[in-house]
């Protein structure tokens, strides 16, 4: 598995489109930190990319991935290899190299900037780190998608989909279920909705981080003594995690059964 | 010859009230007079007793003649928790330069360190105060002044903490210059006119750092409030003028800058609101000038909460605040004009620095969240961004008429000398 982790590693590396994704996030890093000298302003707006640019770039390249390296896989099949390390492998070559380029591409201005001699210190690596998590969970639901749909249209549009759900459309439901239901008590509701989506998980993690003042108002309170305490941020992550090794799990279970 | 006696009169009247009528009266451990109580004794109106530094354990101290009480080197009362200390029945008495501390706490009476009871003319300035109960305590007193005192409790529990300064039923006041910390409340006065709070740093108290009721034509301003457990509360009153105030750091569940509550025909002007869960608090006020403010970083910088009619908000900065304006009613008869908003995002064609397009404050976001506080959770999400462009669009849930028409392009600079 390690070899063909290496191996989808080495030839994304070499590929153009790592090399976009990583220039695209340094441009956009430098660009934050010289349109506006506010440290903290700048780690708000790339909250906003992170939250809603990183999944989308995720389901994409792991489906685009998939599909064009089928022949490869193909290939491989006929070798005496396990069938889950070729598909997991090619899985955390890609997870991996887009998450390297995320956090090499933002870190590096950031850095030079001074990132270390700030307080955003721990906002800025709290971003990376959630950025990271959710390549990684996306780009395995990409895969579970793209080795469930032999179609790539299909497969495209389910990825797509799943995308538009998860960053708006389930918001949406929430919304109109903490609308509806506005007569009963909700914490409890909405700090579970909020966990069981990893968008939504990522935002509030990072919300409580930067928007706190907000927050810490009236029911807010519940909230900050839920993500606010060591307990809060432990599940947390431990949710995130659960999202990556879910996904994870299918696509071994899939590429096991799967016929070629 | 009678204009000459005169002056002879005058000048034996000037030497008379300097050499032959007032006199010092020195207490200290060594002297013959041991007691800042005995020294009062020995006084008489117009004198001067000078308390020389030590520790002085004396409670109830009562100051019925108008004297002048000077502690030289910072002279320590200890109340040793037992009652009240200084008491001032008389008018035209000062209070200068003492370390008071040990207040008795009680719940039946309220303790003070320095109490003045229905007296004129008095100045209570330079003194300390720790481990307090209520601090400097006027009541139906006029004309005097309070001025650079430093008060410090240790308030834990607002049921059995006390007021720094308190003022019940006064007059004419001026309150200068003080800091007070980590009391119930920092300033409170209730029905107290003509009062002028200015200069004063009130910050780590439990529960308001100014607290106002029923107290019209007062001014208060360049005072710091910061890190109170609510904020600072204005209520019912009329005719306040708030200026030059930073009001900054009041955090938590139910904190705010400032809390308006049935406050008419007031001015609030070149306030600094800065990090507050809730900049200012409106609620039932009417006629209020807000002008050349800065709200910024605030949670909600201003909440109306209904009933507040005719007020005009002009020429404030709104910078980075999660809501610039929270209205919970469709209907608005406030003017928003000339504003600065961080998050505006028209454009100014002709270059007159004046966006071209109206800027609308209530996002629809703010009034889900009145509605439903727990979607506060939603924040930032993509869908609110979405519905919040939608609705500032085609506004259907908040009032269609709450619209700043000439937004300005860049912060405005107060001129704030």
């Amino acid at each position: 598995m390690l070899k063909i982790l290496k191996y989808s590693f080495y030839d994304l590396m070499r590929s153009r489109w790592s090399y976009v994704y990583f220039l695209f996030y340094l441009l956009l890093g430098v660009v934050l930190l010289f349109l506006n000298n506010d440290l903290s302003k700048a780690v708000i707006t790339l909250m906003n990319v992170i939250i809603i640019l990183v999944p989308l770039i995720g389901t994409i390249f792991g489906v685009m991935y998939y599909y064009n390296s089928r022949e490869f896989t193909e290939l491989l099949l006929a070798q005496p290899v396990k069938r889950s390390s070729i598909f997991l492998g090619q899985y955390f070559g890609v997870a991996t190299s887009l998450s390297m380029s995320l956090v090499i591409g933002l870190g590096m201005p950031f850095i030079f900037y001074g990132i270390f001699n700030s307080s955003a210190i721990w906002d800025f690596s709290l971003l990376l780190i959630t950025g990271a998590f959710l390549t990684f969970i996306f780009t395995a639901l990409a895969f579970v998608i793209a080795l469930s749909n032999e179609n790539r249209i299909k497969g495209f549009g389910y990825a797509i989909l799943l995308w538009l759900f998860m960053a708006v459309i389930y918001d949406g439901i929430f919304l109109m279920s903490l609308l509806y239901f506005e007569e009963y008590p909700l914490d409890k509701f909405s700090l579970l909705a909020t966990m069981l989506n990893p968008i939504d998980l990522s935002r509030v993690m990072i919300l409580l981080k930067l928007d706190i003042s907000a927050l810490l108002g009236y029911t807010g309170a519940v909230f900050q003594k839920f993500f606010g305490t060591s307990f809060g941020l432990l599940l947390s992550s431990a949710m995130l995690i659960v999202w990556v090794l879910v996904p994870t799990f299918f696509i071994w279970r899939i590429a096991k059964q799967k016929d070629f | 010859m009678k204009k000459t006696f005169h002056i002879y009169f005058l000048v034996a009247l000037f030497f008379g009230t300097f050499t032959g009528f007032a006199k010092t009266i020195t207490v200290c451990s060594s002297c013959s007079i041991k007691t800042i109580q005995e020294g009062i004794a020995q006084a008489s109106e117009g004198d001067t007793v000078l308390v020389k530094k030590g520790i002085y354990k004396e409670i109830n101290i009562t100051i019925d003649k108008s004297l002048v009480l000077l502690g030289e080197n910072l002279p320590t009362i200890d109340g040793e928790d037992k009652g009240e200390i200084i008491k001032i029945v008389a008018d035209n008495v000062t209070v200068d330069g003492f370390k008071i501390i040990n207040v008795g706490t009680s719940y039946t009476e309220d303790y003070a360190a320095v109490r003045v009871i229905k007296k004129d003319g008095f100045l209570i300035q330079n003194l300390q105060l720790e481990k307090l109960f209520f601090g400097i305590y006027l009541e139906k007193s006029n004309n005097g002044k309070v001025l650079n005192n430093k008060i410090k409790g240790d308030a834990v529990n607002e049921y059995n903490s006390g007021n720094g300064i308190q003022l019940w039923y006064c007059k004419n006041i001026e309150v200068q210059g003080n800091t007070v910390e980590n009391v119930r409340d920092g300033i409170y006065l209730e029905f107290s006119d003509n009062i002028l709070i200015s200069h004063n740093y009130s910050k780590n108290n439990l529960r308001y750092g100014l607290h106002f009721m029923f107290s019209d034509h007062d001014v208060y301003e360049y005072n710091i409030f910061e890190n109170n457990g609510a904020g600072v509360a204005v209520m019912f009153s009329k005719f306040v003028d708030m200026n030059h105030n930073i009001f900054k750091e009041n955090w938590g569940t139910a904190a705010f800058g400032l809390l308006l509550k049935e406050i008419n025909d007031s001015k609030i002007t070149n306030n600094v609101f800065q990090e507050n869960t809730v900049g200012i608090n409106v609620e039932g006020s009417n006629r209020i000038e807000y002008s050349h403010n800065d709200f910024i970083s605030n949670g909600w910088a201003i909440k109306v909460r209904g009933a507040c009619y005719t007020n005009s908000y002009v020429q404030n900065n709104f910078m980075y605040n999660s809501f610039d304006i929270s209205y919970n009613s469709g209907m608005n008869d406030n003017v928003f004009n000339r504003n600065y908003w961080s998050n505006y995002a028209g454009y100014d064609l002709d270059k007159n620095g004046v966006g071209d397009v109206p800027y609308r404050p209530v996002k629809l976001f703010s009034y889900i969240v009145n509605r439903t506080p727990e979607a506060i959770i939603m924040l930032r999400s993509l869908f609110i961004d979405i519905i919040d462009f939608s609705e500032k669009v085609s506004p259907v849930f908040t009032p269609d008429n709450l619209v700043d028409e000439h937004p300005k392009m860049r912060k405005i600079n107060h001129d704030r000398s």
